[in-house]
């Protein structure tokens, strides 16, 4: 059996849209399959060395569990986005969800490659000094290279 | 069963069991049992695909102690 391929472009930076790539990603390497991820726009925020600064808002997010049912209003006062934010973590911690610093870990320690967008770096005027080691930073054309040869492609 | 060594993924969720089992085989040699314990429902059908990826024989896949314990043959 040819080893499979995955490719998957990660474009969102908020904690609940950070997991679905490495774990996806991280599982896919366990399966024995070659995975690229290819982080632009707000997914580079997954490259970062410090990932604290991941959040989540539970403005705008009308499908969000909540304990209680809360209305629009509330979620837009100060201090409720660092709120919820902590409680998902908290239950994540509580459920024995990896935190994303291991997940990222075990994907390179898998050797899946990680190529950050180089236009939206210099968009944003992000530093390279503040993005993990072992990454390479690419165009559309040099995930195109890779995503033309995979089994499954997906877009996060 | 016999095995020849034992990974504890009690209380972690997907994928960790799994990709966490992948790295305990990678320091076994072909042909040792690995015995994974999990307490992840999901864990049960992961173990089972897993298995059939990646060519490591499911030896038996049951229950002790309202674990869900694997055995798995290195490839």
């Amino acid at each position: 059996m040819a080893t499979k391929k995955m490719a998957i472009i990660a474009t969102k930076g908020a904690l609940d849209m950070a997991y679905p790539p490495l774990i996806l990603a991280s599982t896919a390497a366990a399966l024995g399959w070659e995975v690229q991820i290819f982080f632009t726009f707000y997914g580079l925020a997954l490259l970062r060395k410090d990932l604290s600064g991941i959040a989540i808002s539970p403005l705008a997010n009308p499908a969000m569990p909540m304990p209680v049912p809360m209305p629009v209003i509330v979620s837009v006062l100060p201090g409720m986005e660092a709120m919820a934010t902590m409680m998902m973590k908290a239950k994540m911690k509580k459920k024995g969800v990896a935190s994303l610093e291991e997940l990222r870990d075990l994907c390179q320690e898998a050797e899946v490659k990680f190529v950050a967008c180089q236009m939206t770096v210099d968009l944003f005027e992000f530093d390279k000094k503040d993005f993990v080691d072992g990454i390479e930073f690419g165009g559309a054309a040099t995930f195109m290279k890779f995503a033309g040869e995979t089994d499954v492609c997906l877009f996060i | 069963m016999n095995f020849d060594k034992e990974y504890d993924a009690s209380g972690l969720a997907c994928p960790l069991p799994i990709v966490k089992t992948k790295k305990a085989l990678n320091d076994m040699t072909s042909g040792q049992v690995l015995k994974v314990v999990s307490t992840d429902p999901g864990s049960v059908c992961d173990m089972e695909a897993f298995a059939e990826q990646t060519g490591n024989a499911l030896l038996e896949s049951g229950s002790e102690n309202s674990k869900f314990v694997f055995f798995l043959k290195k490839a």
